[in-house]
Order: structure tokens, then sequence, then C-alpha cells
């Protein structure tokens, strides 16, 4: 009994003073991609080659990033000559629509809270039902993360829980593979209403690097209507938690 | 002399395997096992209107790998009754190209897939998606016998699966796993899949071996170019290679720690593995260390400065991990839940054909690393970790000690990276070869083979995660056990879903 306690002064507090701090990420970690199409030779479509996943797009000599096909893999700016493309630290990537995943100049668009009704109901206690549909168990062991010390996602009123029944909504990861569709329909039928879904990670926006496998979905973007979309592969710990708490409305535009 | 051999990282013409038939490639598959050899993968490959099996046997005492080959029709017979540990090797064959194996005891799907030739092992409508979970699934009858059945979708934050359970009461008779739910059909995908987006598929087999796997694929490009990665990227793969390990290992006993009820190394353990994962982002952007292992040596490089403040922050880490494991280690309650539950056998999990913690827990030297080195481990790696017990217990204790190495072995390599380029660009691929690569990824050893045409490109590509064969240790495990001790013995694994569903 001593040693476990002498054990638990030694390691401490250790759950990260968010928000009111911001969250300091690697050197090397890939976030929202900056782009700066003036940099772009005339006609250069080199990084639009590149990109296996079709997520870098160039229109009118202006490159975009589909942060829903991205793999956040940072080929395409190691290989721009011109350094038109680089990644930020910066892990605020969720968004509310589908469009706005589409990243390019322009200031980023983030997550929109809820309407003020779901925000009543689900602003201070929301139940997610996780379900995990294909993908390769990244995105759910950084989802774990969140209940850990460090995030403690439960402060903020918010918890993974067993039971459809009991969830306010589902948080889909995976491409939705052909033997996953019907558990996953199933899941989402047994929520009461109203409810919300939530897709989280690449694999469940567009499929992933799975995109385009005949045994996969290309995510649950047809078969469900999507309140928040989640992008990352997987989406870091505190890109999921910044998206969640935006849809709550806990976070203001700025921070 | 039938068998070719070859060392791990080797590369054969396929011209020079002999096409052996089926009555010898038996026997000698047979004969390789009783000199102790591990049929390490199975598999069939189109060959015209016939097919080819191809056998990777692993003779790990004589750090060698043996490749055997033949060729049948639609049916052979099964070698399962003689040689169980390729039991689930066959039933993907049949499932993948509708080949019977004739007197299989056991002959189910795996992963629910159509197949791929449009003939049906057993008998299905080939035009209609097989229903995932749609077989007999083994059953006990009798006063008092009850069956329990669990999943797809579970509780918590966690890959899908079915499990039965034959119950006489609280003890378990037996446990069928039904998997498939995660099948993704990579490796029906591969042979016609750009290499851009083949490295990316690789390093999400299984989320959590990222490293083991990409490396694994980088060996096999590495081999069919005949150019091997530079030392200073193969050094900086087996750093992340030990931090995955690390990790893992260390989650996996805060794991054991929830199951039993331990809290302060339960939420110690929890924030720890983190800690790891973010030296693998500090690496490479990726806290799975996406992005960092590329055919040809690694796409990121790592200077004498991030090594310096790398180490200084593994130096606090490893403490705390000390300290974690030491409370749980040395608490009675704890051991006294993990010692006796949940045994294997040391000739079952051979006989199964287990692989990594699971079969070095029941007592079997099997480690790639030791056996069949590879890169920075040649010559290097000679401490291997084993158990006797096979219990809950020695797969815990397994994890510990391989803990302690895996931090000596990141800080001497931290400490000492070899000088030149951490990536080449590699020539085209040897066209008509078979090339093989071994790595020893946490879980156990990750096997990849690969075949290419007569333009180098892939034509058969093979993929053994651990997890497809340390399944069957789990329901063994179970045996007789209560069923309340399912999620201690489960968590003892840890197993991958998608690495087996592939
Ligand atoms: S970072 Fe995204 S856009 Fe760039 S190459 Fe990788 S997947 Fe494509
Ligand atoms: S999005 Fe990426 S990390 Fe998440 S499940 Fe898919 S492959 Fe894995």
């Amino acid at each position: 009994m001593f040693k476990i306690l002498r054990e638990r002064i030694r390691q401490g507090h250790r759950t990260y003073p968010y928000p009111v701090q911001a969250p300091v990420l690697p050197e090397r970690f890939r976030g929202r991609p900056r782009i700066d199409p003036k940099r772009c030779p005339p006609g250069c479509r080199g990084c639009e080659d590149l990109c296996p996943y079709g997520a870098l797009q160039v229109r009118d000599g202006q490159p975009r990033i589909d942060l829903g096909l991205c793999l956040f893999c940072g080929e395409c700016a190691a290989a721009c000559p011109a350094g038109a493309v680089t990644f930020t630290r910066d892990h605020r990537l969720a968004v509310r629509h589908r469009e706005d995943l589409l990243s390019g100049a322009d200031e980023p668009r983030l997550a929109q809270a809820l309407d003020a009704r779901m925000k009543k109901l689900f602003g201070r206690s929301l139940k997610l039902r996780q379900v995990s549909a294909g993908g390769c168990n990244a995105c759910e062991a950084d989802l774990n993360v969140l209940s850990t010390l460090v995030f403690d996602l439960g402060r903020f009123g918010i918890q993974f829980v067993a039971s459809p029944r009991h969830a306010d909504g589902i948080l889909v990861t995976g491409p939705v593979t052909e033997n996953m569709k019907s558990a996953l329909l199933d899941t989402y039928a047994a929520v009461p209403e109203p409810k919300l879904v939530i897709a989280s990670g690449a694999c469940a926006i567009g499929g992933g690097p799975f995109r385009g496998s005949p045994e996969v979905h290309n995510g649950i973007g047809d078969l469900l209507p999507v309140d928040l979309y989640i992008p990352g592969c997987p989406p870091h710990p505190w890109t999921a938690l910044d998206g969640l708490l935006r849809l709550l409305g806990r976070l203001t535009q700025k921070s | 002399m039938s068998a070719l051999t070859l060392k791990n990282g080797g590369l054969v013409p396929l011209a020079e395997l002999e096409i052996l038939d089926f009555a010898a490639f038996a026997a000698a598959l047979r004969q390789e096992v009783d000199a102790q050899g591990r049929i390490a993968a199975l598999f069939a490959a189109p060959a015209g209107e016939q097919f080819d099996l191809f056998a990777l046997v692993a003779r790990d005492r004589q750090g060698q790998l043996a490749v055997l080959r033949s060729r049948v029709g639609t049916r052979f017979a099964s070698l399962t009754p003689e040689l169980p540990q390729v039991h689930l090797f066959e039933r993907e064959i049949a499932e993948q190209y509708g080949l019977v194996p004739e007197g299989h005891p056991w002959f189910k799907p795996l992963r629910f897939h159509p197949s791929w030739t449009g003939r049906d092992a057993w008998g299905r409508d080939p035009r209609r998606h097989p229903l995932v979970g749609e077989m007999d699934y083994y059953r006990v009858a009798g006063e008092e016998v009850h069956e329990v059945a669990v999943g797809p979708v579970h509780a918590g934050i966690i890959e899908p699966g079915h499990f039965r359970f034959q119950c006489h009461g609280e003890q378990v008779l037996h446990l069928e796993i039904s998997l498939g739910y995660q099948h993704r059909a990579v490796e029906a995908l591969l042979p016609g899949t750009p290499a851009a987006k083949i490295a990316h598929q690789m390093e999400t087999l299984a989320g959590d071996s990222t490293i083991a796997h990409a490396s694994a694929y980088a060996q096999i490009c590495e081999a069919l170019a005949g150019t091997p990665a530079p030392p200073r990227a193969l050094a900086i793969r087996a750093l992340a290679l030990e931090l995955e390990r690390l990790a893992n290992h260390v989650g996996d006993i805060g794991g054991l720690a929830t199951d039993v009820g331990f809290l302060p190394t339960a939420s110690f353990c929890g924030r720890i593995r983190g800690d790891y994962l973010n030296l693998s982002a500090e690496l490479c952007g990726s806290r799975f260390g996406r992005g960092l292992v590329r055919p040809g040596g690694t796409a990121f490089d790592l200077d004498a400065s991030l090594a310096a403040r790398m180490l200084e922050r593994l130096e606090a880490v490893a403490r705390d991990t000390r300290g974690a494991l030491e409370i749980f280690f040395d608490s009675p309650s704890v051991l006294a839940r993990l010692e006796g539950t949940g045994r294997v056998a040391a000739q079952d999990a051979a006989a199964l054909g287990l692989v990594g913690v699971a079969a070095r827990a029941c007592g079997l030297n099997i480690d790639a690393r030791r056996h069949h080195p590879w890169g920075a481990y040649l010559d290097r790696f000679d401490h291997l970790v084993t158990e006797d017990s096979g219990d809950v217990f020695a797969r815990a204790r397994v994890r510990r000690r391989e803990i302690n190495d895996s931090l000596r072995w990141v800080r001497d390599a931290l400490r000492d990276l070899p000088a030149g380029p951490s990536r080449l660009s590699l020539p085209a691929r040897a066209a008509r070869h078979l090339a093989v690569a071994l790595v020893e990824g946490w879980r156990g050893e990750v096997v990849h083979l690969a075949l290419t045409d007569q333009d180098g490109r892939f034509s058969r590509y093979k993929i053994v995660d651990p997890s497809f064969r340390n399944w069957s240790g789990l329901a063994m495990a179970l045996r007789g056990e209560q069923i309340s001790d399912f999620p201690l013995c489960n968590k003892s694994f840890n197993l991958s879903y998608c690495g087996f569903d592939l």
C-alpha cells in the first residue's frame, strides 16, 4: 500500500489544462495543411499526380486538399518544390459539412455548434456509442485515449456508453465493410431520436486507405446523415476532442 | 533436396522452385514439422487452370526459411488432421479460391467474402455475398449446457467480432471465435494497386502494428529490388519497432490492471502508453508511425538534436513505466488473479503454431529478431524472453521483461545511429521471383510473401499477421475457465481483428 501511494505521489497529476491551454504537438505533426497558391509555378500539377487518394486537386491553378480523403501522409508537401503545400501543427480540423472539408488558401471553416434545441439537449451531457466498421483500430485506439487522464473526456460531460439505447448518437470509425454494414445500421436504428452521427477518421469519411475496395462502402456518407466529420488517419485525440466540443458549443470560434 | 532455403529478406526465382506432387509436398511438410520446423505461411496462387500451393517453413534453430511448392487442381487432401497448425491456412485457401481441402475437420469460411474465382468451396451461390457469421457453430448439448453469444458490436471502443461460448454452468467447455467483420479485401486488392497506395494500406493492416507491417513490406520491396535499405534507415526502423512494442506492451499491462481492478497501474499505463506514442510522433509526426517506413529507407531522418531530446524524454517515461509495473507485479491480489488463469499447454501452442508473446509465454523459443534477424537486429539481439506457465501471468511477465529489453534497445539506438543516408531510391523489381520478409512485431511474427509477374509487379501478395495464428490460442486458453475470466484472458492475448480479417 505504501509503495502504491508513493508511486501515486511521484507520478502526480497529469490532466492537461485544456482548453485553457492549447495543446502542444510535435514538430513533425501534420495538422491543417496551409496552401499558398501564389507559390505554384504556372501549370504545375505535381502534387495532384502524386496524391494516391485524389485528396489533392488543382483547380484553376489553386491546389485544394479534401481533408476527408487526405491521410496526412505529408508526401505532397515533401514533393512540392515551391513549398506551396505545407502542413501546420494546427489540430483543429473537424467540420459540420462535407464541403467544408475542402481546404484551400481561404480561412478554415471550423465546426459550428448544434442548433439551439439540440445544444440544449446534448450540450451538457452527450453519450456516444462507438461503432468500429472496418478500420485499422488506430482510430479506435486514439478515441479510447480520450478517456485516459490526460484528456479526461468525462469532465466535459461526454462519455462512451455500451448500449445504443443509452446513447445520444453514434461515432463511427472504419470505411464500413460489407460485413459490418448491417450491424452499423442496426446500431444506429437502436439509438433513440433525436440522434447524432459522427464520422471519425479518413476511413469513416471516405474509405481512407481502403477507398475503392469492393468490400467497403467508402465511409458512412451514403448510408447515414453525418453531423460531424473528424479528419485524420487517425485523427489526433486533440482533433477529436476539439470537434466534439465545438459541436456542443463549448469552444468559441476563435479558440 | 526438395525445399529451397533462404534467409529472411531473401529472394528466389520462381523457376528454381521445384513443383512437387502433392503427396511429396505433404510428406516434406510433415518431415519439416517433425524436425521442429514451423509452417509460417501456406497459401495458393493461380497457375493457369490449376493452383500453386506455397508453404513457408521457419527452421528457427538454423535461422533458415524453406519454401516448398506444389500444384493442385480444385481439391487436395487436407493436411490439418496431421498438422493442426495449417487449419486456418487451408480454410483461407478454400475461401479465396474455392479449393477444397478434403477431410478438413473444421471446414468453415473465415472472413465471409465471395471467392476470387467464382467457385465456392461450400457450394454457396457465388453471385451472392455470403452473410458474415453464417455457418454451423460447434455446439454442445446436455443438461445445464448453454450457449452465450457475444458481438459483433461489443461494449467499449473495440473492433467487431463474434464469440460463442459453450458453457456448463459458469465453466466454458469451448469457445468459438468467428471473425471477418473487418474484412477489407487487402490481399485481393494488392496485385492491381499502385505502389503509392500500397504503403498506406500496409500501414493500416493492423493500426497498432504500423511499423511492423510497413517494415515487412519495405523489406519485400528491397529484396525484389536487390537493394537493402541503408543502415541508418534500418536502425530507425528497429527503433520505431521497439517504441511500438513499448507502447503496446505497456498499454496491455494497463488493460490487464483494469480487468483485475488494480486502478493505479491501469491509469498510469494508459497515460504512459501515450507517452511512447508521442515519442513515435516526435520521430515522424504520427503517434502510430504513419509515413515513417518507406521502401528504400525511412521518410524521416533523425538528427542528433532530436535524438538527444527523445533520449531525455525516454528516461522520464522509463522511470514512470518501472514504477507503474513494479506496484502491479508486487501486489499479491493481482498475482492471485493472473496466476493459473487461461493456461495454454506448450504442446497445444506448438501444434497450433502460436507465435509471439503468446508462444513465448508457453516456453516456446520463437522470435524473429533472434532466429531470423534482419537489419539492425543482425548480431545484436540475443535476449529472447520466455516464461513457462502459459497463463495470463506468463503473458504479462513476458511483456514486462520485453519492456525492459526494448527500453535498453531504444536507448542504445538513440545514442548510436549509423551515419549515412536514410533513404535510397530503388531500382526495378525482379520479375518472376518470390520474396519473403519476417518482422517480429509486438504481438509476434509478421510474415509477408510476394510473387512477381513478368513485369515485376505483384501477382500475389500474402500477409500473415500474428493474430491469424493466435486467436486459436485464446480459444484454447478459455477451455475449462470461468466465462467471467474471458475479458482477462482476452486482454492477455490482445489480438487484432483487422489483422486477422485483412
Ligand atoms: S498528405 Fe494528403 S493530400 Fe498530401 S499526398 Fe498525402 S494523402 Fe494526398
Ligand atoms: S482512418 Fe486511418 S487510422 Fe482510422 S481506421 Fe482508417 S486507416 Fe485506420
